[in-house]
């Protein structure tokens, strides 16, 4: 069982990591001419000696093996642009990018299911005003929220820096960015799986049982709602690791999500794969964990695993 | 009386009411019968009880346990008294259970939560309620999920629960229905059991007027929301007085009775067929044309009532 899913794992990781290379590979323009530098490098002499230095002519499947080969020992390659180990790079980005996805995480999973189980106790005009406010909250880009947070928090009223990371302080605007659209799914999945356990028997025998309300609510309807929530919190947090981009830019953050932008801006293919490798590794991860999690929270699974 | 109903009507919506002015004791130490075919209302009539009635109903008449009118009493008097002095047990032992918590929680939760009693001192007496009701592991069960356990031994755990709180009226709505024969057997004899030894008052609801015959001391038929046959159980097996109980003890086959099976004709009514008269004289073999003017009252007959105008007559 384990083994047979970990398989999957190695599968999935490396059809991706073929997807990310071809891509890579066959993406518009050609690094030589930004590994070349200026204008006045462009002697065929360089240029064929910098093709043979990154291995640029042998054939596809050779190149990708080569760097598919390097990676699986830990090997990502030298930035072309820094000139730097990726893997340090990256490194040196990542908790960043961890941290301002941990804070967002922490934020929505708090907000959204206390959002959504307000909504689905109330009711009425509590339930229309959570649906109303967090399908506008969802359906504002991310970018001008940073800049309406920014101009409010950093500039009028001064609360918050806005720019840079390093501090909770630093990731509180950002965080709350990145938040914010993840509110609405949360809410509505937490509502909706709710609104479905309170019309079991077992809720009514509760009841019938003489049990408070708010007993009812948490140990039987929240409990039984347990599952879906938990599962489209991790999709959502997966989803946040490779989502970090715009918000990194705007906030101006050093993170994982800025590197990859600036790495496809200036054609740095180690670390635009590399990154992209993470990222789906990340997800991977995340969603396998959520998938464990499972069995704990519905003894039911267990059996038939 | 441990549970008296005095002219409850509850109306939700339909044309007629799914209740209709039903009246009915339960004594302690008693076992009282509700028989009826599927929406005839003997379900909405124990739920009402603890007071788990029909969204946007409307109701009159009283429910008294113990004296005290169910429909009307405060928020927390209504708790205490579903957390002590009224239980009731289900069909479907299994979808009665939470399934993701564990059988000891079931029990010990209304313990705990609604009688006050410490974690240990309720987990000690969920362990003596499971050994009551003849489950022979109680260590192993305490935890274990619902769905590990089978019905019959579900519905044990039903039973444990519910006698957790020591109450005085036991309310087993279709109890035996969704189990086996053997573990239905076994269950009846189990619910026998512990209503005899603490004087339990039990109404006692099925749609097997047979079985409702030979396990209640006082039987009452429920047709279309009214009652049409009240009597001690003996009396009404041997001679029923409403044609529709005739025809419910007509139409189950017996090993060494030759007559045919008889099925009541027609269906039964849903909430939107409304009447003038007798609600049965549809599918009556005896009716005649004044049946379907006549308002059903209940006419005495020997050992208690029966609502049909020929009975009169």
């Amino acid at each position: 069982m384990a083994v047979r899913k970990l398989a999957g794992l190695v599968a999935t990781l490396l059809a991706t990591s073929f997807v990310i290379f071809g891509a890579s590979y066959a993406a518009p323009g050609d690094p030589v001419t930004f590994l070349a530098g200026g204008k006045e490098n462009l002697t065929p002499e360089y240029l064929a000696a910098i093709r043979a230095q990154y291995h640029l002519d042998d054939p596809f499947l050779v190149q990708y093996a080569r760097w598919l080969g390097d990676a699986v020992t830990g090997d990502l390659g030298r930035s072309m642009q820094y000139n730097d180990q990726v893997f340090d790079l990256m490194l040196a980005r990542l908790p960043s990018t961890l941290g301002l996805v941990a804070y967002a995480s922490v934020l929505f999973v708090v907000f959204g299911v206390a959002l959504g189980v307000l909504a689905a106790v109330r009711g009425g005009r509590a339930d229309s005003a959570v649906v109303a406010g967090t399908t506008l909250a969802t359906s504002v880009p991310s970018f001008v929220t940073a800049a309406v947070l920014i101009s409010l928090f950093g500039v009028q009223l001064g609360w918050f820096p806005v720019m840079g990371g390093g501090s909770l302080w630093h990731l509180t605007l950002p965080a709350v960015t990145l938040a914010l659209g993840a509110l609405a799914i949360i809410s509505r999945v937490t509502r909706q799986a709710m609104v479905e356990q309170r019309e079991l028997d077992h809720v009514t025998v509760a009841r019938a049982s003489g049990l408070a309300e708010r007993l009812i609510v948490t140990r039987h309807v929240l409990r039984g709602a347990l599952g879906p929530i938990v599962t489209m919190c991790g999709l959502v947090t997966a989803g946040m690791l490779a989502g970090t981009v715009v918000v990194e830019t705007a906030f101006s953050l050093n993170g994982i999500g800025s590197l990859l932008v600036k790495a496809i801006n200036t054609h740095d293919f180690p670390v635009t794969q590399a990154v992209m490798l993470f990222m789906v590794a990340a997800y991977i991860v995340v969603t396998t964990l959520v998938e464990l999690l499972q069995p704990l929270i519905d003894p039911r699974v267990r059996r038939r695993a | 009386m441990v549970l008296s109903v005095e002219g409850l009507t509850i109306e939700a919506g339909g044309r007629r009411p799914i209740l209709g002015d039903v009246s009915l004791t339960v004594g302690r130490g008693e076992i009282v019968g509700l028989v009826g075919e599927s929406g005839s209302g003997k379900s909405t009539l124990a739920r009402s009880v603890l007071r788990l009635l029909p969204r946007h109903s409307t109701v009159s008449g009283r429910v008294l346990v113990a004296g005290d009118d169910v429909l009307t009493m405060e928020p927390g008097a209504l708790r205490d008294l579903r957390a002590t002095q009224v239980s009731m047990i289900y069909q479907d032992p299994r979808s009665s259970l939470n399934p993701v918590r564990r059988i000891g929680d079931f029990l010990t939760e209304r313990m705990v939560f609604t009688l006050g009693r410490p974690k240990a001192e309720a987990r000690a007496r969920a362990l003596e309620l499971l050994a009551a009701v003849g489950l022979r592991e109680p260590e192993r069960h305490m935890r274990q999920y619902p769905h590990e356990l089978s019905g019959g031994m579900l519905q044990r755990v039903v039973i444990a629960a519910a006698l957790a709180a020591d109450p005085a009226l036991l309310l087993a709505d279709e109890a035996t229905s969704a189990l086996d024969v053997t573990t239905q057997a076994e269950t009846l004899a189990l619910l026998r059991r512990v209503q005899a030894e603490r004087e339990l008052g039990m109404l006692f609801i099925t749609h097997d007027l047979h079985l409702a015959a030979a396990f209640c001391d006082r039987v009452h038929v429920l047709y279309a929301g009214t009652l049409v046959e009240s009597r001690p159980a003996k009396e009404l097996f041997e001679d029923p007085r409403h044609p529709y109980t005739a025809g419910l003890l007509a139409c189950t086959p017996e090993l060494d009775d030759p007559r045919p099976i008889r099925p009541i004709p027609g269906r039964p009514p849903s909430l939107d067929d409304a009447f003038t008269g007798c609600p049965f004289a549809p599918r009556c073999p005896h009716a005649t044309g004044a049946c379907e003017e006549w308002r059903p009252r209940p006419v005495t007959v020997p050992g208690g009532s029966a609502a049909c105008r020929l009975v009169e007559v």
